[in-house]
């Protein structure tokens, strides 16, 4: 019969919505409310020093609004007002300076879009199947357009003529919070692409990214991309900070460990059909979405398979890569209602390929932790509900 | 979009070709023009796959701008600002503060400001980090990586405890005690004996296990195989599903909108390790309700949640029979009883202040502190930094009242 949403008078339809200013700076609408940052409390001890992940399940397109960005936190989110804000740059430099919140302003400013990802991000897999969501597996990433100044304006204002040869040098940033994040960065890449950033898809940045100040590194892991950005240092070797050895190092089976894996891997993951966002169609047209990255540079191609790996098409990318920037990939099918062992495999611009799982561990074992880039692999029932599974 | 690709090379010498510079003249042209070269680049590299010019850190120094203070922003950092700020202790030792401490003075400030998480014998509680141990195990299946089996250097130790703890606390100890505790984790390492006295002239002396236990990223070449043109037809033969992970059941429970939350229960305990932790054991939950003493005004079940919340409490704080003063005051009764008012322990002045003004603990108060004590209270002594959930200090706050 006739849809009653259609041939009956509706509330919205007579009546009266809310006026302007009745949510000064608005939130989504309250049916929404399921794409939300989640976390895993058994992960860590305590919320203050932790990680959450993104909703990436429930978001599409590339820029990852700031309210579901992730979160991470070495001693909790502090509130730092622009006026109390300072910059210092010292060590092997000219003069070392104070910046105001203010000065930053008035340097010259550039906008880029770039992906940050937790080292961590999909670090539970590395053993077996473990967290059912795209959410929970490959959360711990967001991509925002940035407003920043290029670090090698500060680092010139402040003069390298001090610091000799610059080809050994690094630069050392921490934050302003009580774990102030400390990490050592080495000066080519300081001066190649490194954002002093304030601002994040068009506004200030929140808290929990690092008001007002925070640094962006782009492709490499985002530990290194220090918030509260208080202090910039010039050093003639790496500080060695318990975040640049004890933690975001990787153990490999001999038990030796990597240090200085700075760079994010291509990577890739379907994000729907996924556990968290289950077809609820039936047979017939099917939208396969994802997102791939690199901190190579931009993504060039994404393969999507429906038997675990066995055959790949290539996917339909919604806009041509960007250089260490998400990339969103299509997939436009039609699905016959069967099992599907969905995945999909990344290529940048450098001709890197995401690898299979198995492929890491014959290279770095299973203890790893950080880094791991692998293939996901959604196993999609005939009713339409997704789980993470491992394959053969 | 044209220039949210481009790489960021050589601005500083376009500056210079036009100074003097208004920010509006920031992207230069020639940003633009260098990025074919930088596409160029890739597309070599994309085709000698094998070697190492698919690196992604530029190999060449870019070109720096030789004038300085081109801006004339900021100004000069004064000295005491710099030593203020600049804690970093190197590798070699450099910018150690001069100062020294012995494993026994160690042993009571750890006591005192770090076992309340990391364990009495650094032994780590709950998810806290394990300090000690695990010497050996970092080619086994879970490796126990601690100061004494994983951390490289000595320096980090130092440097960590002197700029971040104690938790919530930070930056309140003296150099001397930060020597004392550095040594007290090194003694319950077995990697000094029990008279060391660490300083900064022994400091270099210790020999850290795993010192050469670190090799530089060397991906490029080890896992130069995966740079190579992928496989996209019958690329495997039978695909079978090896793990599933509804085996494990470790997803945070979402409700009813997702297909992932049939049955939900603790983690087990062999899963695959978490960024920071093993997974939280959940023996908290299951110890027995305290014995009703103030009848039925008290919710007891809340009050056997609020033991378990308690334990964070619990290094500093003794309860019931024969509770005495420790780091803070014993708290029998502390529900309703007059601010600050424990026979021999010393408050702070401002804490003291309180109930000299007739304040005592009511439930709110005792909430509003437990949030974060030093919004409550400023100069509080209690170095906590507090319980977010409201639901467990209302807990908490129940579970005290068992003790009046």
């Amino acid at each position: 019969g006739p849809d009653p949403l259609i041939t009956e008078k509706q509330d919205w339809a007579t009546g009266l919505g809310d006026g302007v200013d009745a949510t000064p700076y608005g939130l989504p609408i309250k049916y929404e409310d399921d794409v939300v940052r989640r976390n895993v409390p058994w992960l860590t001890a305590d919320p203050i020093s932790s990680i959450n992940f993104t909703p990436i399940h429930a978001l599409d397109g590339t820029i990852t609004p700031q309210g579901c960005a992730f979160e991470r936190h070495h001693s909790g989110a502090i509130e730092l007002k622009k006026e109390d804000y300072r910059l210092m740059i010292n060590g092997l430099v000219d003069t070392p300076l104070v910046f105001s919140y203010a000065d930053l302003e008035r340097f010259p400013r550039e906008n880029r879009v770039y992906f940050c990802e937790c080292a961590a991000n999909t670090g539970m897999e590395w053993a077996g199947a473990q967290l059912n969501g795209a959410q929970f597996t490959h959360g711990m990433i967001h991509n925002m357009e940035y407003t920043g100044i290029p670090l090698r304006t500060l680092l010139e204002e402040a003069g390298l003529a001090a610091a000799g040869d610059l080809k050994d040098k690094w630069v050392y940033v921490e934050g302003a919070d009580a774990s102030s994040n400390g990490r050592s960065i080495p000066m080519d890449k300081a001066l190649d692409d490194v954002l002093v950033a304030f601002k994040a898809n068009g506004e200030a940045l929140r808290k929990e990214h690092g008001y007002p100040v925070r640094l962006v590194v782009p492709g490499w892991e985002g530990n290194m991309w220090v918030k509260w950005l208080r202090r910039i240092e010039v050093t003639e070797a790496a500080v060695e900070s318990r975040e640049e050895t004890s933690k975001y190092t990787d153990t490999l089976a001999d038990g030796t460990s990597r240090k200085w894996t700075w760079v994010m891997d291509a990577k890739s993951v379907v994000t729907s059909p996924s556990p968290q966002s289950p077809i609820r169609h039936g047979k017939g047209p099917l939208v396969i979405t994802g997102l791939a990255w690199s901190g190579r540079g931009a993504i060039t191609r994404v393969d999507v398979s429906k038997d675990g790996g066995k055959t790949w098409e290539t996917a339909r990318l919604a806009q041509e890569g960007q250089n260490k920037a998400l990339t969103r990939f299509y997939l436009d099918t039609t699905w016959d209602g069967e099992d599907m062992l969905l995945q999909s495999r990344a290529m940048d611009e450098t001709g890197y390929v995401q690898p299979t799982k198995h492929q890491l561990r014959e290279v770095r074992g299973e203890n790893s932790v950080y880094h791991n880039n692998c293939i996901q692999t959604w196993h999609v029932k005939p009713n339409g509900e997704a789980e993470n599974v491992e394959v053969s | 979009a044209a220039n949210a690709s481009v790489d960021y090379p050589e601005v500083a010498v376009t500056h210079q070709k036009s100074a003097p510079v208004a920010a509006a003249d920031a992207p230069a042209p020639q940003d633009e023009a260098d990025a074919p070269v930088r596409l160029a680049e890739a597309h070599q590299a994309r085709t000698t796959a094998s070697d190492a010019s698919h690196i992604t850190v530029p190999t060449t120094m870019p070109e720096v701008s030789t004038e300085a203070g081109r801006f004339g922003l900021g100004r000069a950092a004064l000295p005491e600002e710099v030593a203020a700020w600049n804690h970093d202790i190197m590798p070699d030792g450099s910018n150690l503060p001069v100062g020294s401490g012995d494993v026994w003075t160690g042993d009571e400030v750890f006591a005192e400001h770090c076992a309340s998480c990391h364990g009495d014998f650094a032994e780590g509680r709950d998810n806290w980090p394990k300090l000690a141990g695990g010497q050996g195990t970092l080619a086994d299946k879970d490796p126990l990586k601690t100061v004494g089996s994983y951390w490289p250097y000595l320096s980090t130790t130092f440097d960590y405890i002197r700029r971040s703890m104690p938790f919530g606390n930070a930056q309140s100890l003296s150099d001397d005690d930060v020597y004392a505790i550095t040594a007290y984790i090194l003694y319950s390492n077995d990697l000094v004996d029990d008279d060391f006295v660490l300083s900064n002239e022994t400091f270099m002396d210790v020999e850290m296990p795993n010192a050469e236990g670190f090799i530089v990223d060397d991906r490029e070449t080890t896992e130069a195989h995966f740079w190579a043109e992928p496989c996209m037809e019958n690329c495997k033969g039978s695909v079978e599903i090896t793990m599933r992970a509804s085996v494990l059941d470790v997803t945070p429970d979402e409700g009813e909108d997702t297909a992932t939350s049939e049955e939900t229960g603790p983690p087990v305990e062999e899963q695959a390790a978490a960024p920071q932790a093993e997974p939280v054991q959940q023996a908290a939950a299951e110890e027995a309700a305290p014995e009703a003493q103030a009848g039925a005004s008290i919710d007891m079940a809340l009050a056997a949640e609020g033991e378990g919340v308690f334990k964070k409490c619990k290094s500093c704080h003794q309860v019931g029979d024969g509770a005495k003063n420790r780091t803070g005051p014993m708290l029998n009764g502390v529900v309703g009883a007059t601010i600050g008012q424990v026979e021999g322990f010393k408050y702070s002045n401002d804490m003291a202040a309180l109930g000299e003004a007739g304040r005592s603990w009511t439930a709110e108060d005792l909430n509003a502190f437990l949030e974060k004590p030093k919004d409550f209270l400023k100069k509080t002594k209690m170095s906590f930094a507090g319980l977010r959930k409201e639901e467990d200090r209302l807990a908490v706050i129940e579970y005290l009242k068992t003790f009046q």
